[in-house]
């Protein structure tokens, strides 16, 4: 039986597509409903196709607002924890100092606790202290929760680095700063730029902390769990397909990027 | 994400993994985490001092608060919310299973069988992400709609009458029943689960299949006696990753169920943000940490892995 010894063999080939297209279903739904005509507030069920929403991505009211200041607030939330982040690795891998423990606890926590927990304790904390709800206090918790993200991907490049080249540098006279500048720092690069792109993802994304402390703000994401109970605008399956194409395209550029300097080299 | 793609370590320790070498500048690695530790014991760990403050506290929004270790809001809380609790591990145990089960052979797949299509389909896997996690979650209503596509395949294979009999599904309906949210918790975190199981199968040594193949061994005895067992870390890791945030997610429950798939985390939501209840929400929000905390260090002691960071 040559069909069942296929597919025996490929069992796991095929179940793994399952799982794959199972990722990918609503991603392909998005897309196609990007182009539809809902009749009423919602945009669940297929009507008729039209481009009307792509060709006016901001007709609907606070939507692009919303957009701008999740970017805004992103940025600022990659630019902190990147920072913060980044020293904290390098004092990890490189440095002794006193209650190591507690310091990879504080790190590790904000990984191992439910969103909700942090969101609700933060908010008791802001209310605790009057503070007022909106931009400051969502980058606050932003650069809160990226940060130990940020300090396990700088972390895993810093302690893969050979240190043998940075011996090398101080031996051929480089300065402390100098070597840090032209050694230490390209090599950490790589992983320095995925911790920034993984603090982006996560800030850009967040709802659930978002939504314990943002007062009357709206980021996208609030925009979206908004419209889930007013009426869902298509303009929202346009701004989900544009972003998935432009990270596949910028993910695909920079491995073909990748792949040619790869080839100079060899 | 260019660190998930990049070569395995060696399995020799390198000389950066051993002990960091001592160096002049004693304050260095002080200065180095001095801000990012300020930042972290600000607003995370000062925070649940006060949470658990508030959550001993009596008194109204119009009058204030004051601490009066009033214990009785625990009881009260869990007595009113169990089911909820209950429901929320029920939810996030089954989620976690499934995003196992589904996991495993695509992160397997990546790891040994997808040749040169390897790094397409991990960004196939990442990609995702960057569209908004909600409106993905809002595409799941279309999918599993009332007499769509999906529920008239289940409905016409009779598995809806098994999953009614079962209580997650009823009648004719998927949307709004413990399955659709269980399906949804699934597809949030099942990234999450495949990531870590991939990273720790890339590690294994393709020698070591071969040698249990040289030693007579099937591919199913194989699997069971090497593969598995050497990807635990990742097994063990992707289990956390899935449950702990699965347990508090809200955002599930209240698109894709209804008033009877609320989970804990609705509750705490409603309590804070809506009821403004604050001792109630906090003591909730105290119990979930604790029961989580408690059920991760057990669960990472009994499976040896201790060195998660």
């Amino acid at each position: 039986m040559p069909v069942v010894n296929w597919l025996k063999k490929n069992l796991v080939v095929i179940a793994g597509l399952v799982t794959l297209a199972f990722l990918l279903l609503p991603n392909v739904v998005v897309t196609v409903f990007s182009f539809n005509k809902p009749k009423g507030r919602f945009n669940y069920e297929w009507q008729e196709f039209s481009t009307d929403a792509w060709k006016d991505p901001c007709g609907v009211a606070d939507m692009c607002g919303s957009l701008s200041l999740s970017l805004q607030i992103a940025l600022w939330a990659t630019v902190g924890a990147t920072v913060l982040g980044t020293m904290i690795a390098f004092a990890l891998v490189r440095y002794r100092f006193r209650a190591r423990g507690v310091v990879n606890s504080l790190i590790f926590l904000p990984m191992a606790m439910p969103e909700v927990v942090m969101a609700a304790s933060l908010l008791t904390l802001f209310l605790n202290l009057g503070a007022q709800l909106g931009f400051w206090t969502i980058l606050i918790a932003h650069i809160m929760f990226c940060l130990s993200f940020v300090v396990v991907a700088v972390k895993a490049r810093v302690m893969s680095m050979d240190p043998r080249l940075e011996e090398a540098a101080r031996d051929l006279y480089a300065g402390p700063v100098q070597t840090f500048v032209r050694v230490t720092l390209p090599i950490a690069a790589p992983g320095i730029a995925a911790g920034a792109l993984l603090a982006f993802a996560l800030s850009f994304d967040d709802f659930i902390i978002t939504n314990f402390n943002a007062g009357s703000t709206v980021t996208f994401p609030m925009f979206v769990w908004g419209s889930a109970q007013r009426g869902t605008p298509v303009q929202i399956n346009v701004v989900g397909t544009a972003m998935f194409l432009i990270a596949v395209v910028l993910v695909l550029a920079s491995m073909a990027i990748g792949n040619r300097r790869g080839k100079r080299k060899a | 994400m260019a660190t998930l793609t990049e070569a395995p370590p060696p399995l020799t320790p390198t000389a950066a993994e051993t002990k960091p070498p001592r160096r002049r500048g004693r304050l260095t690695p002080y200065l180095l985490l001095l801000p990012g530790l300020l930042w972290l014991f600000v607003f995370f760990a000062l925070p649940m001092i006060y949470q658990a403050s508030t959550s001993v506290q009596t008194g109204s929004l119009e009058e204030g608060y004051k601490v009066t270790w009033h214990f009785a809001t625990y009881w009260n809380a869990l007595s009113e919310y169990w089911p909820q609790f209950l429901r929320s591990l029920a939810y996030a145990a089954s989620a976690t299973v499934l995003c196992l089960l589904l996991g495993y052979p695509l992160a397997y797949l990546i790891a040994f069988r997808a040749g040169r299509w390897k790094n397409l389909v991990m960004i196939l896997v990442i990609a995702p992400f960057f569209t908004s996690f909600l409106i993905r979650t809002l595409a799941w209503k279309t999918i599993l709609a009332d007499g769509g596509p999906v529920v008239g395949a289940l409905n016409s294979l009779h598995v809806l009458d098994v999953t009614s009999w079962l209580g997650w599904t009823s009648g004719d309906r998927v949307l709004a029943t413990p399955l659709a949210v269980v399906c949804g918790l699934t597809y949030n975190f099942l990234p999450f689960m495949i990531l870590p199981l991939y990273t720790s199968l890339e590690r294994i040594d393709g020698r070591l299949h071969e040698a249990a193949g040289d030693l007579y061994a099937k591919p199913w005895t194989t699997f069971r006696k090497v593969t598995f067992p050497l990807s635990m870390p990742g097994v063990v890791s992707g289990t956390l990753l899935t449950f702990i945030p699965a347990s508090g997610d809200y955002v599930n429950a209240e698109l894709l169920g209804s008033t009877d798939t609320r989970m804990i985390g609705n509750v705490i939501q409603t309590q804070f943000l809506r009821i403004l209840d604050y001792p109630t929400a906090a003591a909730l929000s105290f119990i979930l940490m604790a029961g989580i905390l408690i059920m991760v260090t057990v669960y990472i002691r009994r499976s040896g892995t201790e060195d998660l960071v």
